[in-house]
């Protein structure tokens, strides 16, 4: 027959590991570590994504912060407060204190995650919205971008404002024509095709989408915007770009061996020298 | 340090407990304390096929939504096949089927050993003609030029029927092999109430893929 | 004490008239079989460390002189070879098979008292046809072209059309294909026998909230499997079609690649991509549930406390496997999918957030007012809850379609699968190796390697994968064989070359790891049957358990799992088949003053 304490005493000497400080400590430290190091790098902006070109990216970007800050909270609560119960918990000969649980706390911590991922998701999902389902403007800029192994072909309508007809047998980028344009239809007659995409600032641009052969992607990091290009399909994106200057479009859906140097240009150039641009591409097609 | 609960939880076993012998129910127990190796509940080979059903439902689920998701992308150019007649015969061929085997098993219950076997070999053989049926009614296709890959209606066409008789052909397999052998671990009365089930099930799911073939225009 | 004749003479007359092909290799015991499971998934994950870190050397150093490389220098489809089978390789052979059908199979029968799964001829079939499709998927790089290039998610047209696409997109692409239909229907196999076994074998007086949280784990990961693997199935099967017999499943018409005209019609890679995430995402569940069970139950050993919350961690698991299912699309909110459907994944993803961190607060609670002893195991278990929450929590932004715009497709989504699945559940395995060794093999691993082998590799996998979420954000997209070409990669080589040597030394500091394993197998010291004091059942039978496991005498059971420091009892842990009576006898002083 054993008393309370002769039962504690035995729980004590049976347990393995007294000398539990130097693990407890050293994963707390690492712990703070990560926390100080991953929020060094967001506070100072080390790697950050190049400025946002288009008030859409810049509304993808206020969502991208305010999921940062709640997230980061999260983050250092979480790893801060495991780095705190190891610590504070570690084997130092106590008894450890009995529960099964907490219902309360259960209903509380479940009732606050789901307010705020769900508030989180509430908010990003009014800047899809403005991205992705709000209508085109009528005064789009019409571009049509076709994708293929591993080049990018943008092709404006002219000035007839129509894309002539694309046939997949016509084909032939060995003979000039890598979009397949019917030389039989009059719309496609003023049509103008290039290799990189130039657009005027502070115009909205209608992007249509289009690939030939394998599911491509149109990424440029200034519009924090991308979309795949998906063979069969025609998938328009909408951005009105509000800064003049070089960005680089770049395909994220792998493609084939060609994939890591698929690339080409979105240049914003100013009213001026788009119609420039325009009228020097009609006098060389 | 040692821990003594192992041969203590043991020794306890064998006074305090359910069941004397502190056996589980159903586990096989011989009659004597000793385990028939590998023995397991007979209603375990049920569950196991009820869940062997779940992902075979999940499957041609998954085949169905394909269809439908398909038609839905290319609603102007899509050719239903036309679905050839004798399917009709073997859609009834199928449904004889499940009846025989209903009958097969209720003589089965009553130990009626000739009757049994009967039926079940009547089921087995129906089972039989249904898979021929399916076979002629892709000869009628490929006859009429319609092949796998024709058109997307024709792909979904073979797809759906080779996969059903694919697993009916398993059935008609386990139906042999109830007739003619006895199993070590499951017995007798089990394996008929498993093939059953199997057997219904794809009888079951024939009558909606078949359904389904139908109205597909429709969707 | 363990002669496994014990009650069962005929048994072991039985088994030991069987050849030593029919005991070892061919074996029905569930024992034998979670070995080999487990060797296959560290044959797996040797394999696949390997291609990562030749993937990791080519990023840093593009135009080395590789002496093993025909021709000398890594090509760009031979990185993209690597890419896809090191996807593959890691997410079924190692993930999908060490956690459930490594220690699922060994220890499911034993934690519910049960001498074998429901069906062990079924599960010989299921471990040899996993082992079938592993050699299958291993020929693909042998063939003619190589293996494929077009990533474990295999998206038509690029692995539709053969190799008018690209190398490697010929056989390569239908050995990698062959190979996943085989292990999907191998998983079937081992789900049924999983959740039969869960559902019909269990003691006397293990109900179901009696289970450990590991048998609650497999039981649901055998369920995602069970119904996601049919899908898999399904859609593999079409895709093999348009490959090999000309349909048009996921082809469109008007291919045209490499200027050669495809004849197809009209069909969408959009819906492969919808079978395949239906599978794809429970699958990631899939590999990480178990880690999940794992943790909680090491969390609780060395905590000396239960599990905070048992029930909620049940049913946490039992959501996560629901709301699993209702997901996938958040990896198609740039494919072209509807916008609209994105607002209603988002929505769901968002929602599956909340049982996984409610998992993380009641491991918190685990370790709260506890006993914490650091044992490598809860070293591990440890280290699974630091990744899971950095995993989880980066997860949320990419729950957003409006910020997965940005992020989609770059480092950032690597650093975010890589956490949960490439260490939380790695970290799941090795937390279950070191914890069930004793157990498995009859010895104990070295302490001291085994810590060393932690710090080594926690610090090691932060150092590895955090950088890439700022890689992500910078506009590094994944799969891409170098940096050579938009111009801004060149300025994040240097976070690339600090993730490469990260990446080495900490694939060194496994060898420590393969080092104690295979030592300790030899001259490990002998273990006890319960040298962690731990409640569930497996550790009242001997290290390592007889052939029936229990040698005759099953057990019943008569409290939870997780009867740790409960007051008034003499030890500070009480085995489950235990009764009350018997602790209550030694304690009538427990309220003596």
């Amino acid at each position: 027959m054993r008393t309370t304490q002769q039962a504690a005493r035995a729980t004590r000497s049976r347990s393995p590991n007294r000398g539990s400080a130097l693990p407890a400590v050293s994963l707390a430290l690492l712990l703070i570590l990560l926390v100080a190091a991953t929020a060094y790098v967001f506070i100072a902006h080390l790697f950050p994504a190049p400025p946002p070109i288009t008030a859409a990216a810049l509304l993808v970007d206020h969502q991208f912060d305010l999921t940062l800050y709640a997230v980061g909270i999260a983050f250092v609560l979480a790893q801060l407060g495991l780095a705190y119960m190891v610590f504070r918990y570690r084997d130092r000969g106590q008894r450890a204190h009995f529960t099964r649980g907490h219902t309360w706390m259960e209903v509380t911590w479940t009732l606050v995650t789901l307010a705020t991922f769900l508030g989180l998701g509430i908010a990003g999902n009014r800047v899809w919205a403005d991205l992705e389902i709000a209508p085109s403007s009528g005064d789009s800029i019409q571009v049509e971008v076709t994708e293929s192994q591993f080049v990018y072909t943008f092709r404006y309508p002219g000035a007839d404002g129509k894309f002539g007809r694309l046939e997949a047998d016509l084909v032939s980028p060995a003979t000039g024509n890598p979009l397949g344009l019917d030389p039989n239809d009059p719309a496609g007659k003023d049509d103008i095709v290039t290799s990189s995409l130039t657009v005027p600032v502070n115009r909205p641009v209608e992007l249509l989408i289009r690939s030939q052969d394998v599911i491509h992607n149109f990424f440029v990091r200034e519009l924090r915007l991308q979309q795949d290009a998906v063979p069969g399909m025609v998938i328009p994106m909408h951005f009105t770009p509000d800064r003049i200057g070089h960005y680089e479009i770049v395909c994220t859906q792998l493609c084939g061996l060609g994939h890591y140097h698929m690339h080409s240009m979105l240049n914003v150039v100013s009213t001026v020298d788009y119609l420039a641009f325009l009228k020097q591409q009609a006098a060389a097609q | 340090m040692p821990s003594e609960t192992a041969t203590d939880a043991v020794a306890l076993n064998h006074s305090g407990g359910n069941g004397a012998r502190g056996l589980p129910p159903g586990r096989g127990d011989n009659g004597d304390g000793s385990v028939r190796s590998g023995a397991v509940p007979q209603r375990t080979y049920i569950t196991g096929m009820a869940i062997a059903l779940g992902g075979i439902l999940m499957f041609f689920a998954a085949l169905v939504s394909a269809l439908v998701v398909r038609k839905g992308l290319s609603n102007a150019a899509w050719h239903t096949v036309e679905v050839p007649r004798v399917l009709w015969l073997n859609t009834l061929i199928l449904l004889a089927s499940s009846a025989t085997l209903v009958r097969s098993r209720r003589d089965f219950l009553v130990r009626d050993e000739a009757g049994f076997r009967h039926w079940w070999g009547v089921t087995t053989i129906l089972g039989a003609f249904f898979v021929a049926g399916q076979i002629l009614a892709w000869r009628q296709l490929v006859g009429a030029g319609v092949y796998l890959a024709t058109n997307a209606s024709s792909s979904f066409f073979y797809v759906f029927t080779a996969a059903h008789g694919l697993h009916l052909l398993g059935g008609i397999a386990a139906m042999l092999a109830v007739a003619f052998r006895r199993g070590r671990h499951l017995d007798r009365g089990t394996a008929v109430e498993v093939v059953s089930i199997y057997w219904h099930f794809l009888d079951a799911l024939w009558l909606c893929l078949f359904v389904f073939l139908l109205v597909q225009d429709r969707l | 004490m363990n002669a496994s004749a014990g009650a069962h003479p005929e048994l072991a007359r039985a088994h030991a008239q069987k050849g030593f092909v029919r005991r070892h290799i061919f074996s029905t015991d569930h024992k034998i079989i979670g070995l080999q499971y487990f060797f296959l998934a560290l044959a797996a994950v040797t394999v696949g460390i390997v291609l990562s870190l030749l993937m990791r050397f080519h990023l840093v150093w593009p135009a080395a002189h590789l002496p093993f490389i025909s021709g000398g220098i890594m090509t760009p489809e031979q990185y993209l070879a690597l890419v896809t089978m090191h996807g593959t390789i890691m997410v079924f052979f190692v993930l999908t098979t060490a956690p459930q059908g490594a220690f699922g199979n060994f220890f499911l029968p034993i934690q519910i008292g049960a001498p074998d799964m429901a069906f062990p001829r079924l599960n010989m079939l299921s471990f040899w046809f996993t082992c079938a499709a592993f050699l299958c998927m291993i020929s693909a790089f042998l063939v003619r072209g190589g293996a494929p290039i077009s990533g474990w998610t295999a998206y038509p047209p690029l692995s539709g059309l053969g190799d008018v696409t690209g190398p490697g997109e010929g056989m390569g692409q239908t050995l990698w294909l062959v190979s996943i239909l085989i292990f999907c229907f191998a998983s079937l196999l081992g789900s049924i026998n999983f959740i039969s076994t869960t559902i019909d074998m269990r003691a006397p007086g293990m109900t179901l909230m009696r289970m450990p949280l590991t048998v609650w784990a497999w039981f649901v990961t055998a369920i995602l499997s069970l119904l996601a693997f049919s899908v898999l199935l399904a859609g593999g099967i079409l895709l093999l079609l348009d490959r090999s017999a000309g349909t048009s499943f996921f082809l469109p018409a008007g291919l045209v690649v490499n200027s050669e005209l495809q004849v197809r019609n009209g069909g969408s890679p959009l819906l492969w991509q919808h079978l395949f995430w239906f599978f794809g995402h429970p699958e990631v569940y899939i590999a990480i549930l178990p880690g999940m069970g794992v943790t909680s139950h090491i969390l609780a050993n060395f905590s000396r406390k239960p599990v905070f919350g048992y029930r909620v961690m049940a049913l946490a698991m039992c959501a996560i496997g629901f709301l699993g299912f209702l997901i996938w699309g958040h990896h198609m909110f740039v494919s072209g999918m509807n916008p609209y459907s994105g607002l209603a994944f988002s929505m769901l993803t968002l929602a599956i957030a909340v049982p996984s961190a409610v998992k993380t607060f009641n491991w918190l609670g685990t370790l709260w007012g506890g006993k914490i002893q650091f044992h490598v195991p809860m070293l591990f278990a440890l280290g699974f809850v630091s990744f899971f929450i950095s995993g989880g929590l980066s997860g949320i932004f990419l729950a957003q379609p409006a910020l997965d715009t940005m992020l989609h497709a770059t480092y950032y989504v690597l650093a975010h699968f890589h956490l949960v699945m490439g260490v939380a559940a790695i970290f799941g395995i090795f937390g279950a190796t070191y914890y069930w060794f004793p157990k498995m093999f009859g010895r104990m691993m070295n302490e001291t390697l085994g810590k060393l082998h932690f710090w080594l590799t926690f610090v090691g996998v932060y150092c590895i994968f955090m950088p890439m979420h700022f890689i992500g954000i910078a506009g590094g997209i994944r799969r891409y064989a170098d940096s050579t070409g938009p111009a801004y990669l060149a300025s994040l080589q240097p976070l690339h070359f600090f993730i490469t040597v990260a990446a080495f030394i900490t694939a060194a500091a496994q060898l420590i790891f393969f080092y104690n394993f295979f030592r300790s197998l030899k001259s490990g010291e002998r273990a006890s049957a319960n040298p962690w004091n731990a409640t569930t059942l497996e550790w009242t039978t001997p290290s390592p358990p007889p052939l029936d496991n229990f040698d005759g005498r099953y057990p019943s059971v008569y409290r939870g799992p997780y009867d740790y420091s409960v007051p008034g009892a003499r030890q500070d842990f009480l085995l489950q088949n235990v009764p009350d009576e018997r602790y209550a006898m030694g304690e009538e002083h427990s309220n003596a003053k």
